[in-house]
């Protein structure tokens, strides 16, 4: 890990094919000067991302990387870090590929506190499929699936996560690059699962959570009285507030990551080039 | 009366049957004598009926057969499922004293005894000791010395305290002495004992072993019969290897989770059995379009959906060789024997590795419940070998640097198999993805690069083809008009329906297949032969299929799907009836 890694270290030659003026532009650079910021470099880091105009961050970034199939990015991830616990592992993806069809993946990651961070670019949308209600999509959003809207109330993964025991809650706009670059450079350094909500819009599908809109929305909590230490004042932003909250909402300071409690710290990929030495011992135990 | 006998314990789930059966079959196995277990789980009549037999023999024997010698009855119903076993002048055990066995009635010419299993261990200790002191009784009935059973009681309860260990002895003895005294009987039982020292396990204990032995570091799965064995063994062991079993939420998370570990250059491996293994169906593609080195394993147990999950079938082989869209290389290993499912753990890990590909390990139920004896020798860990292929290290990477210095980790080298170079490895970093990429991991539409990595995954395949060993085992006379081609667990049954085909004088050629993909190419043997028969436990002859396809010929086939495994002598019946009768197969 050299300190003089910059944050384009973590760009690829690839040029993103996202639509001009996609909040995921943000949401990735953000990503990556967190990464740089926090003493990472692209040979120790791990970006595990899903499928989705989101998931293309896989390609966009440099570091060592897989893109896998939709909605089990977070799994993957899981199991590179407890496999290599001196890893960076970062899991990103959309918020169909989180709350949908990965909701049961997200559930048990939460609980699980593998220290590792986790960023859903959520737009509200499925993006890469053309424009069809995602699980966050308010229960009025107007679709060619959802001619009168989903009719059901949007998943709210905060929540979600709360309920699940989470130990790192943020949540942060594209668009307000500090910010965003600051609360990832948190959940990387958290101590367990760093879950990040980005509100990244998508400008091609979505004409009601749009820039304007979230501008005039958001309250940063930076600027209000709140103590992410404080649980019940997290739940209540969380589960009662109609704001859209930035910023780390909820933070367990006493959080121990998985691996940690389980006692894993050396890489795995280390074996020998027969069986252990003690292995006899494996087959007397049959007697 | 021959020295082959056979023992088995009933009476309903959650009696303790398992275990009971247990040590006694460990009793054996300590005192030098062969043991080939198998389970009775559901029934025919319905009810939690559920019994633990015990073949045993100073011979070494590979299947079970339709007979019972000593029977110790819990519940009446044990030997109204048995009766088909049962002969003229066996034993069953029984305790008339309890409410529901009072008015039992053994069979014609059978002997019982009814011996006060609960009061008798009331007598030592405690009523929940009844089953050893059925123990006991039986060490009489069959002149088996019973310290061989203290050995196996002292092993089971040591843990829970020297008190408990000595009553349990002490509730054997008055079995035995109850025996002793009150029936005046030459039973013509006797297991004698000899010097050898075997080991006696499982499949799914052998595949969780070769597991270790291989390195294999990282475990994800989620419970499921007849494959949780796999998972219970290694829980707790691979720990000590600096390893870990992780119980996933599901199948979907078990085998990404398994895959992640795999990126990360651990040796990972995932083990279910159908209803699992369709849900991981989904990643098979992702493994091998990364190339990523996974270990599959299927314990097949009778499908379709949920089946009868506690029954032998071999009717995932389709799946194992075709499951998931698009075209997805892959290996296929089936072990054949208990002792197989620790050697092609161990393959399967190599394979896995040296060509960067998923490799599915099929293995069935009849081989996952079967404890069976080996001399410790059959699992020669110095005979282990762990072959790592294209692996670079910080040294090595260089070499595989593009003229930008980007590593390429699908770069189409010759024989189909890239460099690999784990994360944290410096100037290492690359990605890969499940959509078609180049030979840097970068998703591509480009018809040629499509064209190149297609063919360069396919060469892998061909690579291993040459270079690796797909034989079957040969068993029986080589010249036989006669071949019996089979894969997994019915190797053992074949082998014994082979003697009894010998003393009737029908020779018979026996093939018994561990590789499905790449396997070997038995042209020339099904040529030579006049009839060839394929055995398997499944409804459509799937293997049947496959060899058909390979040789352009037809075949007989041998099918059984009741849901319990082939017998010797079932099967020698049937080969003969085959090769009687050829049908013109109608498929
Ligand atoms: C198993 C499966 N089902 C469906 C798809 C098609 N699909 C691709 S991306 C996607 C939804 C993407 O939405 P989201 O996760 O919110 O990502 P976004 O494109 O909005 O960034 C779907 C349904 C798929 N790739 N795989
Ligand atoms: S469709 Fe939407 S989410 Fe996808 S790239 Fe375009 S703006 Fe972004
Ligand atoms: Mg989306």
């Amino acid at each position: 890990m050299s300190s003089d890694v910059r944050f384009t270290d973590f760009k690829s030659d690839k040029q993103p094919t996202w639509c001009p003026g996609c909040g995921d532009f943000g949401t990735m650079n953000g990503m990556m000067k967190a990464l740089a910021e926090t003493g990472n470099d692209p040979d120790n880091t791990f970006v595990v991302a899903g499928i989705g105009c989101s998931g293309k961050i896989g390609t966009y970034m440099h570091s060592y990387a897989l893109h896998g199939v939709h909605g089990r990015a977070l799994p993957v991830g899981i199991g590179v870090k407890m496999a290599n616990p001196e890893l960076e592992v970062m899991v990103a993806g959309g918020d169909g590929d989180g709350y949908s069809i990965g909701a049961g993946h997200f559930v048990h990651a939460v609980r699980r506190n593998v220290d590792m961070s986790y960023v859903v670019m959520d737009n509200r949308i499925y993006g890469l499929t053309k424009g069809q209600a995602s699980p966050t999509s308010r229960e009025d959003f107007e679709t060619a699936t959802t001619p009168e809207g989903p009719k059901q109330p949007p998943v709210n993964p905060l929540a979600l996560a709360l309920a699940s025991g989470a130990t790192f809650i943020a949540q942060t706009f594209s668009s307000d690059s500090q910010r965003h670059t600051e609360v990832v450079r948190k959940a990387i350094e958290h101590d367990g699962f760093g879950f990040v909500n980005v509100y990244s819009p998508c400008v091609t599908f979505n004409d009601v959570d749009t820039y304007d809109y979230w501008r005039d929305s958001i309250v940063d909590l930076s600027e209000v009285d709140h103590d992410p230490t404080d649980y019940e004042a997290a739940q209540e932003r969380i589960m009662t507030g109609d704001r859209e909250h930035i910023g780390v909402i909820y933070q367990d300071e006493g959080s121990v990551p998985f691996e940690e409690r389980e006692g894993l710290e050396d890489p795995m990929y280390e074996i020998p080039d027969g069986a252990p030495e003690d292995a006899m011992d494996l087959v007397r135990e049959f007697y | 009366m021959p020295d082959d006998l056979n023992w088995a314990i009933g009476g309903e789930a959650g009696d303790g049957i398992d275990s009971t059966g247990k040590i006694f079959a460990q009793a054996l196995s300590r005192a030098g004598r062969h043991v080939f277990t198998s389970k009775d789980f559901a029934s025919r009549i319905r009810g939690g009926y559920t019994a633990y037999k015990v073949r045993t023999s100073v011979d070494r024997i590979e299947s079970v057969v339709d007979r019972l010698d000593i029977l110790i009855a819990l519940t009446e119903r044990t030997i109204d499922e048995n009766l088909d076993e049962l002969h003229e002048g066996s034993v069953i055990i029984y305790d008339g004293e309890r409410t529901t066995m009072q008015d039992i009635e053994i069979p014609e010419g059978m002997i019982g005894l009814d011996v006060p299993l609960k009061s008798l261990a009331e007598d030592a200790g405690g009523a929940i000791m009844r089953n050893v002191v059925a123990l006991g009784a039986a060490c009489e009935v069959a002149s088996f010395p019973i310290e061989n059973l203290d050995e196996s009681l002292e092993k089971r309860f040591k843990d829970k305290g020297q008190a408990l260990v000595e009553n349990n002895q002490q509730a054997a003895r008055l079995g035995q002495e109850y025996v002793a005294a009150e029936y005046d009987h030459d039973f013509d039982y006797e297991l004698v004992t000899t010097d050898a020292d075997y080991v006696l396990l499982n499949g799914d204990e052998a595949i969780g072993m070769g597991a270790i032995a291989a390195g294999c570091r990282f475990y994800a799965g989620y419970p499921i019969t007849p494959a949780t064995d796999v998972m219970e063994y290694l829980t707790g062991r691979i720990n000590q290897y600096g390893g870990k079993v992780v119980q996933a939420e599901d199948e979907l998370a078990a085998i990404n989770l398994a895959l992640g570990a795999a990126r990360s250059g651990a040796r990972a491996m995932t083990a279910t059995s159908g209803p699992g293994l369709d849900l991981m169906t989904e990643s098979f593609g992702l493994v091998a379009q990364t190339e990523t080195p996974l270990v599959i394993c299927d314990v097949m147990r009778s499908g379709p959906s949920t089946g009868m999950p506690t029954k032998q079938e071999q009717g995932d082989l389709d799946m194992a060789l075709y499951g998931g869209h698009g075209e997805i290389p892959r290996f296929v290993v089936a072990p054949t024997t208990v002792a197989e499912c620790f050697w092609k753990t161990v393959e399967a890990f190599n394979l896995a590795e040296k060509y960067q590909i998923p490799v599915f390990l099929v293995s069935d139920l009849a081989l996952a419940v079967t404890e069976q004896t080996f001399p410790p020798e059959a699992f020669d860990m110095d005979e282990v070998t762990v072959e790592r292929g294209k692996v670079v290290d910080e040294g090595e990477v260089d070499t595989w640097l593009d003229d930008k210095g980007r590593f390429q980790p699908h770069f189409p080298v010759a024989d189909g198999v890239s460099p690999r170079a784990f994360p944290g490895t410096t100037d290492g970093a690359h990605m890969t993805t499940g959509l078609e990429h180049d030979e840097l991991g970068r998703r591509t539409e480009e018809e040629s690069v499509r064209v190149d990595q297609v063919d360069k995954r396919q060469r892998k395949v061909e690579t291993a083809r040459e270079e690796e060993n797909w034989d079957y085992r040969e068993f029986g006379d080589p010249d036989a008009d006669t071949l019996v081609l089979s894969w997994g667990s019915n190797e053992g049954a074949m082998r014994e329906g082979l003697e009894i085909l010998e003393d009737e004088g029908v020779a018979v050629r026996f093939i018994s297949v561990p590789y499905i993909f790449p396997r070997p190419d038995l042209a020339e043997e099904i040529e030579q032969a006049e009839t060839a028969v394929v055995v398997e436990c499944n409804a459509t002859g799937q293997f049947a299929d496959v060899i058909e396809h390979d040789v352009l010929e037809r075949v007989e086939r041998v099918n059984k799907y009741t849901g319990v495994r082939f017998k010797a002598e079932e099967l020698a019946e049937e080969i003969k009836q085959a090769v009687r009768e050829p049908q013109e197969a109608t498929k």
